[in-house]
């Protein structure tokens, strides 16, 4: 597979050459394992400042700084420190971890044991989603053979360093990649996410021990990071959006697939290196990171002012490609999942697709995200089977309001954001179906077959 | 406020109310100390915080600090410049800190519990009209002043199983249940008997017990009193009685030396369920299983209705004074109990003291200590018969030393009060040896072979007071009259003691007069009155019984002092 020219891969630089393999061999050809001997000759604390220094932000979806979140780390506990890789994969859209996992796994290996060194830890977690049971495979055998060289385990390099990683496999639940849930469900129960405060994983997380969650493409960096120099790597990309991202594109796209890049605009990623829309057809809005995101409409204008008081004017095309050009937009960068919805989608049944798929998913532990994500699939199953009524467009937004900012974690905002974005850019197609296609009268089986896309 | 200012306090300010707390309060109970409510379902104060009802939402803010500088941010007037969070948080995950503000009453709080409100009710059943949980059911009494008062829902309900038996006295029904985890948390923190759990997920998540587990320990209807819903139910008190027809007494839990505070409901002279009642000295908010069923002695098939002389009902009239006849005989024994009121214990003593007998004796009942809230001692009333003197040693659980004066004829006649002496070890032919005086409230061997038969009433016919194993003292109420032929103990052992006096001065048949009489004699006791002990008790100095190796192991207030032989 051909590397487009306006990528720049760091993470995915060697994964897609021919007769790369997940082996430790291929890795070490390649310079693998160089910085973890550099690392523990190394002061801990350089390590983390580096860290800090390079601005990394966390890949898995919040984009919280890296460096901080590792400071926030209570050493003073006397209790072991836990370092856990998220790799947990499972936000609608996301497929970036499957492919480090699957072809680099020494790379996030090698990234592992950098975090922990610098922070002290003794035991590693990777905890990868029950969908990928190649991965964990992949990743059991890297261990034994990181293991056989010294890399994990007892006294690593000669040290006197020792740090043990431990495969964990979920059990298929989408919540388990919310930190906390992942907590609680490694510790061997159910993933109901935890309250914070006062259970912040840096304080009380795992076995109530400190403990830190990062995911899989956020380890990585810190190879690179250790590699090129903090300021080096801050050179790629804008300020405060530092580093490559992978970007997973699906949807109505010429080209979808994962793409490494830094210091483009949403137009580049989805016209030059994903060829646009299909042959025909006009992309009709995108989800810019993962399903939970609040969708973007073509055709809107986004206006504002930067920090350094420039005002900007973007379509969505101009839109920069990062966590602060995506927010400026008025949506998350996420977990990097764009899924591009061309003009044959139907809002309200991908709406109701993704209801269906929340109330599936809500753990069940709270009340606002509960009950409000089954309600929000029943009137969207509901409106696209023909039988919405009008007022159904103002209740959804009601509900949607309801679960807002009012759940123990983040799972509520992405029930919440899906129904609050798309009522907000499509309301007139909510309204169609709500009134024109409740017709009694109305072809109830043209009805389903454009819901179900065709 | 103007109160002062102790060290140990901070302030937070409550809907514009300042008010000072302990560090880390838990906020539902601090704005309950200014008599507010703020609404709530999944938060207990004896079990841990979950968080998870969403009904406690409240707005939050603390005092702004610069972040450069670290200097508190002040307002114009020079006030603390609170900064607000953007969304609302819950009270029950909130501790105290100084200076924290909380609004209940904003509208964006409002907002929050009439959201949470609705939510919780889209999948509720609404079968009010035949739950028995209606009257006294939080999601009734939240909808009622929290909730809109409309629906908007008009999707089909969730189904789920609606009468699962999860134990032998709970039964389960799931559409019902708000998965606030209270039952839960209470089997894995205070039980310790981690059974229950949910399957599923999301709106279809349903409580359950672990497959080829049930919920039967000694503590499962707890899990039916901290149901805010009607989702856990009595499987004994089901579809019985509306509960706002119901009348509550105060009373106490007679199975151990725990004494749980209770709460028994009756109506029309029938009762119908005994219920734990708060107190963090002694039981928290839990009581047995086995302490609820109580209740059923009342209408026990083997109950006395009546007095009896030589086998022939009588009145109670006549059957003290035959009584008290017996006693004047001579060679009289005693044997009192551990589950009579400190009152009856006390006139008691003043009978063996009128007849002038040593040999009073009291039987002590063991059983397997649970370290939880029944002790090994089964005895309610031990200690009263040591405050009031009527006994000085611990008793025993059999009566060899009455079996050996029997045997030696030096006893002739037996004073039985509530104990069944063939139980105590006295056998067949030492019964046929002595007069038989029994004052009890259920027929056994020791009534039939009584010459003098007086029903006396049980624990919920009666008022009175019991010594719990802390040295408590702790009362309890009338809740339901007696059977007709049936007298009150006190006032049984009070004409007794009458009648056996040449003098005027005899012990009070009445409760409150009683206590004039006790509090002048019984030093332990000297400061009180029966009015006078809260509804919680009132701890004594029980020092003066150090030297006693009392049998109670630890439970839950309660810690054993390690004197005499143990200590060594």
């Amino acid at each position: 597979m051909a590397v487009h020219p306006k990528e720049n891969r760091l993470i995915l630089k060697y994964a897609d050459e021919p007769g790369y393999t997940p082996g430790i061999d291929s890795y070490l050809a390649h310079g693998g394992y160089d910085m973890l001997k550099k690392a523990v000759g190394m002061p801990p604390q350089d390590i983390i400042d580096e860290v800090k220094k390079s601005q990394l932000r966390g890949r898995g979806g919040a984009g919280f700084p890296c460096g901080v979140k590792w400071s926030f780390v209570d050493r003073k506990s006397g209790k072991p420190i836990y370092l856990i890789c998220n790799c947990d994969e499972s936000e609608p859209g996301t497929f970036k971890d499957r492919q480090i996992v699957h072809k680099d796994p020494h790379q996030l290996i090698e990234g592992i044991m950098i975090s922990c060194f610098a922070n002290n830890v003794a035991k590693a977690f990777i905890y990868i989603r029950e969908e990928m049971p190649k991965g964990a495979r992949i990743l059991d055998q890297a261990i034994v053979e990181a293991k056989e060289k010294g890399f994990v385990g007892d006294n690593i390099l000669g040290t006197d360093y020792s740090c043990d990683i431990v495969v964990h496999r979920g059990a298929a639940a989408y919540i388990c990649g919310e930190e906390t849930g992942l907590i609680e469900s490694l510790e061997g129960k159910r993933a109901n996410p935890r309250i914070k405060p006062p259970y912040f994983p840096a304080v009380l997380g795992l076995y109530n021990c400190p403990t830190i969650v990062n995911n899989v493409e956020t380890l990585c960096n810190a190879v690179h990071i250790l590699d090129m120099g903090a300021e080096a790597f801050a050179q790629i990309g804008r300020a405060n959006n530092t580093g490559t991202r992978i970007w997973c594109v699906s949807g109505g796209v010429q080209r979808p697939g994962y793409y490494e890049v830094a210091g483009i605009t949403v137009g580049e990623l989805i016209h030059d290196i994903c060829g646009g829309p299909l042959p025909g057809r006009t992309i009709k809005a995108i989800i810019p990171g993962g399903s939970s995101m609040k969708i973007l409409k073509n055709g809107e204008r986004y206006k504002g002012k930067n920090p350094d008081g420039a005002e900007y004017d973007w379509g969505l095309d101009d839109v920069p490609l990062d966590y602060d050009g995506i927010a400026a937009a008025g949506s998350m960068s996420g977990s990097g999942g764009m899924m591009v919805l061309d003009d044959t989608v139907s809002i309200p049944a991908a709406l109701a697709n993704l209801m269906a798929f929340y109330s599936h998913e809500s753990c069940g532990q709270c009340t606002p995200c509960r009950e409000g994500s089954l309600w929000l699939k029943k009137i969207t199953a509901r409106m696209v089977h023909g039988q919405a009524r009008p007022e159904d467009v103002d209740l959804m937004k009601s509900v949607a309001d309801q679960i807002e900012g009012r759940t123990i974690c983040a799972f509520g905002f992405a029930v919440a954001w899906p129904v609050q974005s798309y009522l907000a850019k499509f309301e007139d197609e909510f309204r169609e179906y709500a009134t024109r296609l409740s017709d009694p009268n109305a072809d109830r089986q043209a009805i389903k077959e454009l819901a179900c896309n065709g | 406020m103007a109160e002062e200012k102790r060290d140990d306090l901070i302030t937070v300010n409550i809907d514009g109310q300042d008010l000072q707390v302990p560090p880390g309060t838990n906020m539902v109970d601090a704005v309950a100390m200014l008599g507010k409510e703020v609404p709530h379902y999944c938060y207990h104060p004896k079990l841990s915080v979950a968080g998870n009802c969403r009904m406690c939402l409240v707005e939050l803010g603390m005092p702004g600090k610069d972040r450069a500088t670290g200097e508190p941010m002040l307002n114009e007037d020079g006030t603390p410049k609170i900064m607000w969070m953007p969304g609302p948080a819950i009270a029950c995950g909130t501790k105290a800190a100084p200076g924290m503000h909380i609004k209940t009453d904003s509208p964006k709080a409002i907002e929050s519990r009439e959201s949470v409100t609705e939510f919780l009710l889209v999948n509720h059943p609404l079968d009010c009209p035949i739950c028995d949980q209606a009257g006294e059911c939080k999601l009734q009494e939240f909808s009622a002043s929290h909730g809109r008062g409309y629906s908007r829902f008009i999707e089909e309900k969730n189904v789920k199983p609606k009468r699962t038996r999860l134990g032998p006295r709970v039964t389960l029904d799931d559409e019902r249940c708000i998965l606030c985890s209270r039952c839960v948390r209470f089997c894995q923190e205070v039980a310790d008997d981690d059974v229950l759990g949910f399957t599923d997920r999301g709106s279809y998540s349903t409580l359950t017990c672990f497959p080829g587990k049930e919920l039967a320990n000694n503590y499962s209807l707890n899990t039916v009193d901290i149901c805010p819903v009607g989702a856990l139910t009595s499987t004994d008190f089901r579809f019985k009685m509306r509960v706002w027809f119901l009348k509550e007494t105060n009373s106490i839990d007679f199975e151990s030396s725990v004494g749980c505070n209770t709460e028994v409901s009756s109506r029309e002279g029938k009762l119908y369920r005994v219920t734990p009642r708060r107190n963090d000295e002694v039981n928290d908010t839990w009581m047995p299983d086995s302490g609820r069923e109580l209740y059923k002695i009342v209408e026990a098939e083997d109950r006395l209705h009546a007095a009896s002389i030589d086998g022939q009902k009588a009145s109670a009239t006549d059957a003290l004074n035959a009584a008290s006849e017996l006693l004047k005989t001579g060679g009289v024994a005693v044997v009192g109990s551990g589950s009579s009121t400190v009152e009856e214990q006390f006139a008691l003593k003043k009978i063996a003291d009128r007849i002038g007998t040593k040999d009073v004796y009291l039987v002590a009942r063991y059983g397997e200590d649970d370290g939880l809230l029944i002790s090994k001692d089964r005895n309610p009333n031990v200690r009263g018969a040591l405050a009031t003197g009527l006994i000085s040693a611990l008793p025993a659980e059999q009566l060899g030393d009455l079996a050996l004066k029997i045997n030696a004829g030096e006893v002739k006649t037996v004073f039985a009060v509530r104990e069944d002496l063939a139980a105590a070890g006295l056998t067949e032919e030492q019964l046929a040896k002595v007069q038989i005086v029994a004052l009890g409230t259920h027929a056994n061997s020791t009534t039939e072979k009584a010459k003098v038969v007086i029903a006396g009433l049980t624990q919920f016919e009666k008022s009175g007071t019991v010594i719990n194993q802390q040295f408590r003292i702790q009362k309890f109420h009338k809740a339901i009259p007696g059977p007709a032929g049936a007298i009150d103990d006190l006032a049984a052992l009070a004409a007794i003691e009458a009648n056996l006096s040449d003098s005027e001065e005899s012990v009070p048949s009445v409760i409150g007069t009683a206590w004039k009489r006790i509090a002048a004699e019984v030093p332990m006791l000297s400061e009180l009155s029966f009015q006078s002990i809260p509804d919680t008790g009132t701890l004594l100095d029980g020092s003066a019984f150090d030297s006693l190796e009392f049998v109670e192991g630890k439970s839950l207030h309660f810690e054993p002092k390690l004197e005499g032989a143990n200590a060594q």
